[in-house]
């Protein structure tokens, strides 16, 4: 049986892919190189890190409103992360994801970065609000 | 969400293309948040640096540009957030004829929209001053922390693609600050030191900033003996905004509105002469040679465009430095008209107009220039320029020219 985790009702499509965890934030401007694909700041805790194609577990957007433009264009340069899985996120974040078609999904009952580990399979349904991880039993 | 018949017309396509897809792009944000229906606003303001846009962005406005006239031109006055890169000192900052190709398609774009090309993050200062309870739609988080705190108006952070459909619809999602529920304060801070300068109002807003870390939390900070000026308020506002993510701020007696505690029982959290001393130590590198000064984010008024002829008047910047001072086209046009671009030239100094240095390839710029080593009076900035590979140092204007005339902090 998958652990099934609820939250609010978030945008973009249903997907399925692995977990990078980190009690840290997100800003594409300010955390990102986005030519490389990887976390650039080097204060993140993930600095040095890849973000493609991975479903990020964070706590909260941070910083400007750069993202919301961002992430349609790393999308179509197809080196940008699969989903967004945070605590909470800022407007810039939604809309970001929401213009870009990226899956996000915020507002969990308890701490999403402690719930789920960094190499964790999830599977993302927007629509409806509810995580599962698929590779790991209650 | 609830939508009038005009709305319902929108989405059905009966407005033409671009207001469908604004409506559908606003009908969707405002669902995440929700948001019980969409409120009409007096303004928008976009931000769209072509770094942020990327080509796939570019093809996005021309796409929507090149809609019939009647369908695209939007509906309430739309400002511009600073651009990518200015035309007139481009090819001594490093920037490409990519990057300048980019950016003539963009503004080409976003003229067929109907916008007004004002490039500016200091609207609040230049081209009109909101009014309490004004609901807008505004496109930079300097912007919006000085409009809903300072003059009491309402706006959430707005990204690029959500201004651009509120200009087209004439309207945003009614959620977050446009609610009084969410305009309460949430955490309270006792200030026990006076800044003495933009740099530490700008650190003081670092502080509160980092210590609130979320959209969602609003601070009310007391302890203010002296009203801080607008410029002041502008540097404290924009690094909350940046380090803390945070759109509303309270000061009791200074800012707009009358703070309603959330809860009676919230704490206070004394910040102090030795944090402040301590956030600006935590970026100091003395003895480093220094390749960029940046006086920019937000643009600089007229005042401090002043402050910094001032302090450069009989005075050389350093050959092995850049020194860049970045403001709004109206403030240039008036700095021009006055003299202070030309002393800030004549010292070496270079001013562009409608930028803002790190919405404008701050990354391909260190890497075609050789920088490294930043300073700047900019605690935004500061927080920003360290993920396009930057080392940045905040210290006061005055010793920030300093290390421009000597090359070393």
């Amino acid at each position: 049986m998958p652990i099934i985790l609820r939250c609010h009702p978030g945008v973009g499509p249903a997907v399925e892919g692995v977990a990078l965890v980190a009690r840290d934030n997100f800003s594409a401007r300010y955390d990102l190189d986005r030519k490389k694909g990887v976390f650039s700041r080097p204060s993140h805790i993930l600095a040095g890190q890849s973000y493609n194609n991975r479903i990020l577990v964070l706590d909260t957007a941070k910083g400007g409103v750069a993202t919301a433009w961002m992430l349609h264009e790393m999308k179509a340069r197809g080196i940008v992360p699969l989903a967004f899985v945070f605590n909470r996120v800022n407007p810039i974040l939604a809309q970001g994801a929401a213009f870009g078609a990226v899956t996000l999904v915020d507002r969990f009952d308890g701490d999403v970065t402690e719930m789920i580990r960094t190499g964790d399979r999830l599977r993302i349904d927007p629509a409806v609000g509810v995580v599962a991880i698929v590779d790991r039993d209650r | 969400m609830r939508l009038n018949d005009e709305e319902r017309a929108m989405l059905a396509g009966e407005s033409g293309e671009p207001r469908r897809w604004a409506i559908a792009h606003q009908i969707a944000i405002g669902e995440f948040f929700d948001a019980p229906d969409l409120v009409p606003v007096s303004q928008a303001h976009i931000m769209a640096d072509t770094e942020s846009l990327g080509e796939a962005g570019v093809e996005f406005l021309e796409r929507l540009a090149a809609l019939p006239d009647g369908e695209r031109r939007v509906r309430v006055p739309t400002l511009t957030d600073p651009r990518g890169l200015d035309f007139s000192v481009y090819k001594r900052l490093g920037h490409s004829e990519a990057m300048a190709a980019l950016e003539a398609r963009t503004i080409a774009a976003l003229k067929s929209f109907g916008v007004l090309m004002t490039d500016t993050c200091i609207n609040y200062q230049t081209i009109m001053p909101f009014v309490r309870g004004e609901h807008l739609a505004m496109g930079d988080t300097g912007v919006v922390i000085y409009s809903n705190s300072v003059f009491g108006a309402r706006s959430n952070f707005e990204g690029g693609p959500s201004a651009l459909a509120a200009g087209l619809t004439g309207r945003t999602p009614r959620y977050g600050y446009h609610l009084d529920e969410f305009r309460r304060a949430t955490r309270r801070f006792r200030l026990a030191a006076a800044p003495c300068n933009l740099a530490e109002w700008g650190a003081l807003g670092g502080i509160v900033g980092r210590a609130c870390g979320s959209y969602w939390e609003v601070p009310l900070i007391e302890g203010i003996e002296i009203v801080p000026g607008s410029d002041a308020l502008k540097h404290f506002g924009a690094a909350l905004a940046s380090y803390g993510s945070v759109a509303l701020f309270h000061m009791p007696g200074i800012t707009a509105e009358e703070a309603v505690l959330a809860d009676p029982a919230i704490p206070g959290i004394a910040i102090g002469r030795a944090d402040i001393d301590a956030f600006l130590a935590s970026y100091a590198a003395p003895g480093d040679a220094v390749d960029v000064v940046v006086f920019a984010a937000p643009q600089l008024s007229l005042v401090e465009m002043a402050g910094v002829a001032d302090a450069l008047d009989g005075r050389r910047v350093n050959p092995r430095t850049t020194l860049l001072v970045a403001t709004s086209p109206e403030i240039k046009h008036a700095a021009d008209r006055m003299g202070l671009t030309q002393r800030i030239e004549a010292a070496g100094g270079v001013v562009a107009a409608g930028l803002c240095f790190y919405q404008s390839y701050a990354g391909e710029l260190a890497e075609a220039n050789g920088w490294r080593r930043l300073v700047t009076n900019s605690a935004k900035l500061v927080n920003i320029i360290g993920g396009y590979g930057y080392r940045p140092t905040l210290m006061s204007l005055e010793n920030c020219i300093e290390a421009a005339v000597t090359g070393r902090m």
